[in-house]
Formats: structure tokens, sequence, C-alpha cells
């Protein structure tokens, strides 16, 4: 998807540094950051928290029909990844050889996210790395 | 609260419809429900019209005034209404609360999608807002994608095969071909979809629903002054929504749709139905994955049953319960605004038997299941003959 520059610069800590939030009632972790807790609603008590982005491979799927954005990129391979530290999370596999399965280990990265962008910034995010 | 009653279904033609634009497909759906319900345009009190994304499809917003103008129903209150994929769906339960409640009689519930006038990149881009834009799409995650996710961890959980859910491809296109309406005419098999193009691993191009032009439209009233419009009026017996989380990856479990579960539960308490006694059912199979979910989340099969079941016959045209006897959205097209009122034009038609040649036996009690995004919106239907 081809996103506003500003909407990618207001979320950066999230991108950059996988911040997500916990609530500190029902201690369930957030990633993207939420304004609410599912569980405890108006009464949530969400602090910060900078996930280390270590989980596991819960599925996954090659991208061979990219959209537009991305049709310099494919084949690439997006995972969901359950975080150890809760969080189900959605993003790119890195190919580093290893084998994709489900039950594999990632590990967080920092990569490049799209060789072309709006007004040719180049945008950088979490990406996950098989171990 | 009163019942209420279908008593005009029209349809377009599902498919590439170079020569029509928006408004000519509502038109064309418009006038002939307009004919089958006998009722002039002056008749209609308030117009519901569902549709996706003109904005992006055809650079036109505001389109409930627009289809009212041009379908003769002058200055009434015209409303548009949008929730993705469910955007016909979710009109129709509109439409239904509006006669209900007592506020309005003859209600107009359209639904219509034109697409093919873009590019399929941009298609793509404008049906991606039914995700999460940021956290979704623009992390490179296309809609085939999100299938895709919950397609590998349904196989991992289940055993479900991809020979299975291709499946799924093969009887809709064969309940297709018996449809006038549709887009596909062509029958299929396993080896053509187990052969056609990767567009999301294990998601291939004929696992998917195509980009379609087309539109739908239901008259409804209450049922006490159905008769007086319609020897067969279809009465709507439950009327269900649930919503989910937009994105994918914060559900529960990815191999359910949350919100299909509790709108069907809520449409059996309503009908007081249950799953077995459903004869005819449209799903929303915008990929073949979604109408293994939707057959298990729906109550009909147990979690990882259903692929097998599909396989085996079970749900094809006048199995043990006939599924997407239209072609569904993969053979009959999937005009995103549309396809929620078409489905509900589909069971009309079963019910009051003129379905032709896909006409179930003894169709007695249809239902509809219609999904928004990855599953954000459910909204489901049942109907039974009113006279």
């Amino acid at each position: 998807m081809d996103v506003a520059p500003a909407s990618l610069w207001r979320k950066i800590n999230a991108r950059y540094n996988l911040v997500g939030n916990v609530c500190e009632n029902c201690n369930t972790g957030y990633f993207p950051p939420r304004v609410v807790c599912k569980n405890c609603g108006r009464k949530s008590k969400l602090v910060e928290k900078k996930f280390c982005g270590n989980g596991e491979i819960f599925s996954f799927t090659k991208i061979t029909a990219p959209p537009e954005a991305f049709k310099d990129d494919a084949p690439y391979m997006i995972g969901l990844i359950k975080l150890d530290e809760g969080p189900m999370v959605e993003g790119h596999i890195i190919d580093n050889g290893t084998e994709v399965k489900i039950g594999g280990r990632v590990k967080l990265a920092f990569r490049r996210m799209q060789t072309e962008a709006r007004e040719d910034l180049i945008h950088y995010q979490y990406k996950f790395e098989p171990v | 609260m009163r019942d209420v009653a279908i008593i005009g279904a029209g349809l377009t033609k599902f498919g590439e419809r170079w020569n029509k634009g928006m408004r000519d497909l509502m038109e064309e759906a418009g006038l002939a429900a307009l004919e089958d319900a006998n009722i002039s345009s002056r008749d209609v009190e308030m117009l519901f019209g569902g549709t996706m994304a003109p904005g992006s499809f055809n650079e036109q917003e505001h389109t409930a005034p627009m289809i009212a103008d041009q379908l003769g129903f002058h200055n009434i209150p015209a409303v548009r209404i949008e929730n993705a994929c469910a955007s016909g769906g979710s009109a129709l339960r509109q439409g239904y609360i509006t006669v209900a409640s007592g506020i309005h009689d003859i209600v107009v519930v359209g639904g219509v999608e034109k697409m093919t006038d873009i590019t399929s990149s941009e298609a793509t881009t404008a049906l991606g807002g039914a995700g999460d834009q940021e956290w979704e799409l623009a992390q490179g995650i296309t809609f085939p994608g999100l299938y895709a996710l919950m397609a590998r961890r349904h196989m991992y959980e289940y055993g479900t095969t991809e020979e299975q859910l291709a499946s799924v491809a093969v009887k809709n296109h064969e309940n297709a071909s018996k449809n006038e309406f549709a887009q596909f005419k062509n029958r299929i098999t396993i080896e053509d979809v187990m052969r056609s193009k990767r567009i999301a691993d294990p998601i291939k191009l004929l696992d998917c629903s195509p980009i379609s032009d087309g539109a739908a439209v239901i008259v409804l009233a209450p049922l006490e002054k159905a008769r007086k419009y319609n020897d067969a009026p279809i009465k709507i017996v439950a009327s269900a929504q649930a919503s989910d989380t937009l994105r994918l990856a914060d559900r529960e479990k990815v191999t359910e749709l949350k919100a299909t579960q509790l709108a069907a539960q809520n449409a059996y308490r309503q009908a007081k139905v249950s799953a077995s006694d459903i004869d005819i059912l449209e799903v929303h199979d915008c990929f073949t994955i979604a109408e293994v979910l939707a057959m298990e989340d729906l109550g009909f099969y147990q979690k990882g049953k259903a692929a097998k079941a599909i396989a085996d016959g079970e749900t094809a045209l006048n199995g043990k319960v006939s599924v997407n006897t239209s072609g569904g959205l993969k053979g009959c097209g999937h005009p995103v605004g549309a396809t929620g009122v078409k489905q509900a034009v589909e069971i009309t038609w079963q019910l009051r038997g003129d379905a032709k040649t896909r006409q179930v036996d003894g169709a007695e009690i249809g239902m509809t299941h219609n999904v928004g995004g990855s599953g954000a919106t459910a909204v489901v239907h049942i109907f039974e003959r009113g006279d």
C-alpha cells in the first residue's frame, strides 16, 4: 500500500522498535499499542512496552501477487508471528536460507520496507528472521 | 416488531459489464425488482444502498440519492451502507430493521459494485481497505494473503488439503454453469485449480472469487401487507450481525470467524431453527477456505470436518444441504456491495421454486451468510416462505 509518509512517521516508535503496550490490570500485551484494553475497557491501565521480538511462526504465506507498492519486492514471505511476550504480529519473514515452517523460531530484524514509496522516501521497520 | 417479507427481487448478470456503469446496473436490477413486486417507483418510502468503494472504483460517493433519483424514488430518504464485502448484507439488515420497527412500509435494499473500470492492481488496492490499512496492507499483506494465513493454519491443525479446498471452487463453478446471471459458465476440475497461478501460497488463482460488475435489489414490506403485492412473499425469520477485530492477528483463533459464529447463534435463536433445518445456503466464499470456515462456524460441521464433507459432495446441489446454488462468489461473481443482496435474491428464487435448472427439491428454509474483510463483519439472515 502506498501510504502517506506522515502516517508512517506517526507510528515510528512502534515500527522501528516494536513498541506496543501492556495492561497492568490483566497483564495482556498489545502490538500495535491500543488506547483501550480489550478486557478492561475504560478501566484499562496501559503502559508502553518494547517487545524483544523473539517468537514462533504461527502461520505463513508466500505472496506472489503483490499490491502495486510492493511489486518490485515479490515474492516475499508474510508470517503470523506469536511473540514469546504475548501478542500476535503480522510481518515479513526474511529469506536467510532457513526453511520457513509453522513452529519455526524467529527473532527481530530491522530492514528496508519497500523498494519504491511515495515521494521517494525509504521506509524501514521491523521484520522477522528465522533462527 | 412486525414480521418482514421480501416482495420483490431483481438481479443483473454478473461479470465484466463493459457497456454498463454503476447507475445502469442499479437501474437494471432495480426495475426488475419493482416489476417483481408489482409496485411503482412512487410506492417506495426509503432506500438503503450497499456499496463498498465507489470512491475508489468510480470516483463517485453519495451514491444512495443518485440511485434513488435514477429509479424515480423522488425525494425519499436514501442512505449508503458500507461494511466492506458485507455492505449488501448490512444494507438488508438495515432495511429489515426499518420495516420491522414500523417506520416505513415499502423499503428498497440495493447492492452494487462497478469494479472493472480500473486495473486489477488498483482494484486490489481498493479492496485492501477492508483490512487494517496501517498494520496489514501497508506491510505488503494482500487479501488473499490474509486468507492464506488462515488456510495454512487450518491445514496444519486439521489436515485440510489443497485438493479439498479446490473442491469448493469445482462445486461452485458447477452450480454457476446452471445460473444465467453468473459470471462463469465453465466447469473446472480439481487439476485446473491445482495448476492455476499461485497468488498467496496455498491460495491459487482459482481459489479466489473474481473482480465483477453487478447489482442486486430486494423490495421489503411488512408481512401483513405483503400478499397485496406478491403471491409468494418470502418471510425474513432472522436477521443477525456481529463484528470482530479488524486485524487478523488480534483474533483469539485464525481458523474460525467468531463474528460468523455469534451472528449464526443469534439467527438460529430468532428463527427457532438449527443448522440441520436449513435446506439451502448461500455462504461467503470469497476464497475457497472461506466456505470451509463458514460451514464449520455456521454449525453444519464440527471444526476440521467441513473440507472433507465438501470434497465428498455433501454440499452439492441437492446434497445433504445445497450450498451456493447461485455459484457463490467464486462462480457467480463478487461485485462486493451487491453480493449480500444477491444471496437473498437467490434464496428468494429458490424458496419460490423459480430457480430453474438449479432448483433444490423441496427447499423450505434458506440462509445467507455475508462476510466483510477477513471476518470483522458477519451478517446472517434466515428465510422461509411467507404464504
